[in-house]
C-alpha cells in the first residue's frame, strides 16, 4: 500500500476549487446557470476550436495533390455545364443583371459556401465521435472549428472571385464593402440549419444521406443558376424560400448590383439568430444523451 | 462534505438499453423530455429492454486517496467513469466534483494521423484542457517524456500503437489535475515506459483524488488506498484493498480450467484431499496440515514414481509446490499392477488468505512420463485470523530488545 510521508501533505490547499455537480435534472430548469455555462464554454472553446481547425485544414490539404484547387473545382464545373446548356439553347434562362457566366459562377460559389456551413456541424460532430465519447471538452469548440474551416474555404473562393471580377468588366460598387455582412449571414444561416439537423443526424444516418439530395433540390428553388422569376407559381415558391434573400443579396453586393431584397434579408437574418440560439441550447442538452446512445 | 473531499457520489444510478433500435428511440424520447425541462431518468423505473448499468452507488474520495475500481467486464465501471467525467447524465442521484478533472482514458484523442507528433501534441493537449500558455511552457517536457526522438517530426500514421500510446501519455502527463480518472491505460508499453508512468502517477497521487479502473490486481494493490468491487451495477466498498481483491478473485473461482489426464494403463480409484473425496471446494486455515491420498493401479513398467502437489493463484500462476524428489524419498513399487495408495502429508501449509487452486500430479520417476495429472481440480479457500496478502509466507521468530549496550 502506498505510504504518505508527513512532508508530502500539501501545505496550502486552495480554498475554492471549481465545483461541478451532475444531476438528472434538465439544464433548462435553471436557465440563468445554463446561459452562464454556455457563454463560459463558448469562450473556453476558442483556442481549442482554432487548433482543431488548423489540424483539419492542414491534414486536408497536405494529402490532396490538387490542394487548394478543390475549393472551387465543383462550382467551376457546375458553372461550365450551365453555361454550355444555356448557350446551346437547351435551357432558357431569363435576363441576368450581369453576364450569365459570371452570374452562375458567383451564384454557385456562394451556394457552395452556404452548403459548407450547413454541413459543418454534423460533419465535425461525427468526426469527433471518438473524442466526444471519452473526454469532456467544451462542445462548442466543434461548432466554432466548423465555422473557422468554412470561413477558410470561403476565403479562398472569395479571393478568386475578387481577383476575377475586375477583369470581367463588372462595375464593383459600394456594395462590396457590405459583402462581409452577407458572408457572415450565409454562415450564420448555414450553421443554424446545420445545428438543427445534428442531434437527430447523429442517431439516424438517414439525415446525413438525405442532406446532399435535399441541398441539390433546394438549389433549384433558389435563384442560383437562374434569375428571380417575374411571376407565376415559381416566383411565389422561390420568393418564400428563406435562402433566396441571402444568396441574392450576397451576389448583388459582390457584383455591384443594387440589392432589392433587403427586407427579406433582414428578416431571415433575425430569424436565423433566434434559431441559432435555440439550436445551440438543444445541442448542449442533447450531447450527453447522444453520447450515451452512439457508438464510441 | 469536508474540505478535502474532491469526489462525492450519492445514490447514483444509470440505465441502459439492450436493443439498438429501442435505444435510439429512447434517445429521441429522452431528448424530447430534456428539452421540455423534465428530469432525466423519469420515475426511476426501467422501460422495456432496459437494465441498470449502475445501481444506487455512493462513495467519497478525498485528496490523496486512490479508489481502485474493480469488477468483471460489463459491471458498470466505465459507465461510472463517464458519469464522473461529465459525459453522460445520471438517471438518479448526484455526483459532485471539486477541482480540475484530468482523465487518462483515451490517450491520443484528437490525433490526426497525417500530422506529425509535435503538431498532434498541441491538439491533444488542447483537447485535454491545457491552455495555450501551459502548452507552450510544457511542450519540451512532453517531448522529452515521450522519448520518441526523431519520430516527433514524422506523421503519426507511421507510428506503432505503442508509440502512439507513449505520445498520448506524454501529453497527459503534463496535466496537473485535482481529480484523476484512470481507465486501464497502463496496460500497454514496455516496462521502462510503464515504470515512468507509475512514477508520474505516484507523484500526482498525494495531491489528487484518483479513481483507478484496472483488471490488473497487482497494479490495483500498488496504487489504491481503498477499493470498490462492482458487479451488475452494484458496488461494494472496501476500506482495505486486499479483501476487495480476494472478493474479485472469488468471482472467478468457478472458472478454473480443470484438466484431468490419465496415462494409458493407469487406473485411478480416488484422490482424497484432507480425508474428503468428491469435494471440489476445500476450506482450510492457513498453517494447517494438508493430506493428500491417491489410490491407483499403475502399469507394470513403472517401478518408481514422483509425487507432486502445486498450489496456484486463481490466475493460474504457480505459487508453491510439494515434490517427493526434494525430500529424497524414493517411492519404489515392488509389485506393479497391484493397487497402491500414495500418501502425501505436509505439516503446515503456509499460504496467504483467499482463494487458491490445487493440483496433484504423479510421474514415472524413470521415464518422466506423466501418469496422473489433476490440474486445478480443487479450489482452496484459505482463511486465517488476519488477512495475509503475500501468496506464501514463512514463519519467523521476532524479538525487540531494549537497553542494548553499544
Amino acid at each position: 500500500m502506498p505510504t504518505r510521508l508527513a512532508q508530502d501533505r500539501p501545505e496550502d490547499v486552495p480554498p475554492d476549487l471549481p465545483l461541478t455537480v451532475y444531476t438528472p435534472d434538465s439544464s433548462l430548469a435553471s436557465p440563468a446557470k445554463m446561459i452562464r455555462d454556455m457563454l463560459r464554454d463558448l469562450l473556453a472553446s476558442r483556442e481549442l476550436a482554432w487548433r482543431l481547425a488548423v489540424r483539419d485544414i492542414s491534414a486536408q490539404y497536405r494529402q490532396a495533390a490538387l490542394g487548394i484547387l478543390w475549393a472551387f473545382i465543383l462550382p467551376l464545373a457546375n458553372t461550365l455545364i450551365w453555361i454550355f446548356l444555356s448557350g446551346a439553347g437547351v435551357i432558357k434562362v431569363g435576363e441576368t443583371p450581369i453576364p450569365y457566366p459570371l452570374y452562375v459562377f458567383t451564384g454557385t460559389m456562394l451556394w457552395a459556401i452556404l452548403m459548407d456551413a450547413i454541413n459543418a456541424p454534423l460533419r465535425q460532430t461525427i468526426a469527433a465521435k471518438p473524442m466526444l465519447a471519452k473526454l469532456n471538452f467544451p462542445r462548442e469548440a466543434l461548432l466554432v472549428s466548423g465555422i473557422y474551416q468554412t470561413l477558410f474555404n470561403a476565403g479562398i473562393k472569395i479571393a478568386l472571385l475578387l481577383v476575377m471580377l475586375p477583369f470581367t468588366g463588372v462595375d464593383l460598387g459600394w456594395g462590396l464593402l457590405l459583402f462581409p455582412i452577407a458572408l457572415a449571414s450565409l454562415i450564420l444561416v448555414g450553421t443554424a440549419i446545420g445545428m438543427l439537423l445534428t442531434p437527430v443526424g447523429i442517431l439516424y444516418t438517414d439525415i446525413g444521406r438525405a442532406l446532399p439530395l435535399l441541398m441539390q433540390f433546394l438549389m433549384y428553388l433558389t435563384p442560383v443558376i437562374f434569375p428571380m422569376p417575374k411571376g407565376g407559381a415559381a416566383a411565389i415558391v422561390i420568393g418564400l424560400n428563406p435562402l433566396t434573400p441571402i444568396v441574392v443579396t450576397a451576389r448583388d453586393w459582390l457584383t455591384g448590383v443594387s440589392a432589392e431584397h433587403l427586407m427579406g434579408f433582414s428578416v431571415v437574418n433575425l430569424l436565423a439568430v433566434l434559431l441559432l440560439l435555440g439550436v445551440w441550447i438543444v445541442y448542449r442538452l442533447a450531447m450527453p444523451i447522444l453520447i450515451e446512445r452512439m457508438s464510441s | 462534505m469536508s474540505e478535502d473531499t474532491l469526489i462525492a457520489v450519492e445514490g447514483v444510478s444509470k440505465r441502459f438499453c439492450r436493443s439498438l433500435k429501442k435505444s435510439l428511440w429512447y434517445g429521441i424520447k429522452d431528448l424530447g423530455s430534456e428539452i421540455r425541462g423534465r428530469r432525466h431518468g423519469g420515475d426511476g423505473h426501467l422501460r422495456p429492454d432496459e437494465f441498470w448499468a449502475v445501481d444506487d452507488l455512493s462513495f467519497e474520495v478525498k485528496r490523496g486517496e486512490c479508489l481502485g475500481l474493480i469488477g468483471r467486464n460489463g459491471a458498470g465501471k466505465t459507465t461510472l467513469l463517464r458519469m464522473l467525467n461529465g459525459l453522460i447524465k445520471p438517471d438518479a442521484g448526484r455526483l459532485t466534483m471539486r477541482g480540475r478533472v484530468g482523465a487518462l482514458i483515451a490517450l491520443g484523442a484528437g490525433f490526426n494521423p497525417i500530422l506529425t507528433g509535435r503538431e498532434n501534441i498541441v491538439v491533444n493537449a488542447s483537447v485535454l484542457g491545457l491552455t495555450r500558455r501551459e502548452i507552450n511552457d510544457k511542450l519540451e517536457q512532453i517531448v522529452d517524456f515521450s522519448e520518441l526522438g526523431d519520430f516527433m517530426d514524422m506523421p503519426v500514421q507511421s507510428y506503432s500503437s505503442g508509440m502512439t500510446v507513449r505520445l498520448g501519455f506524454a501529453v497527459a502527463s503534463a496535466l496537473e489535475p485535482d481529480i484523476l480518472l484512470l481507465d486501464e491505460v497502463l496496460a500497454v508499453g514496455d516496462i521502462g515506459f510503464r515504470t515512468k508512468c507509475y512514477n508520474r502517477i505516484h507523484s500526482l497521487a498525494n495531491r489528487t483524488a484518483v479513481i483507478f479502473v484496472s483488471h490488473n490486481m497487482p497494479q490495483i494493490a500498488r496504487l489504491s488506498t481503498k477499493a470498490m468491487l462492482m458487479s451488475s451495477g452494484r458496488g461494494e466498498l472496501f476500506e482495505d484493498v486486499f479483501p476487495a481483491i480476494e472478493a474479485y478473485n472469488a468471482l472467478f473461482a468457478h472458472c478454473r480450467r480443470t484438466d484431468w489426464h490419465l496415462a494409458p494403463g493407469v487406473t485411478l480409484d480416488y484422490i482424497k484431499i484432507n480425508g474428503r473425496q468428491d469435494q471440489e471446494a476445500i476450506s482450510l486455515r492457513t498453517g494447517e496440515p494438508l493430506a493428500v491420498e491417491v489410490r491407483m493401479a499403475l502399469p507394470a513398467t513403472v517401478t518408481a514414481i514422483e509425487a507432486q502437489v502445486s498450489i496456484l493463484e486463481p490466475s493460474g500462476d504457480v505459487i508453491a509446490g510439494i515434490n517427493s524428489l526434494l525430500s529424497d524419498v524414493p517411492l519404489a513399487i515392488s509389485a506393479p499392477t497391484k493397487s497402491v495408495r500414495l500418501s502425501i502429508a505436509s505439516p503446515s501449509l503456509n499460504l496467504g488468505t483467499g482463494a487458491k487452486l490445487l493440483s496433484v500430479g504423479v510421474k514415472d520417476a524413470n521415464s518422466r512420463l506423466v501418469l496422473i495429472r489433476a490440474h486445478s481440480a480443487w479450489s482452496l479457500n484459505v482463511s486465517g485470523d488476519r488477512f495475509i496478502s503475500a501468496p506464501v509466507y514463512f514463519p519467523a521468530s521476532f524479538s525487540l530488545d531494549e537497553d542494548i549496550p553499544c
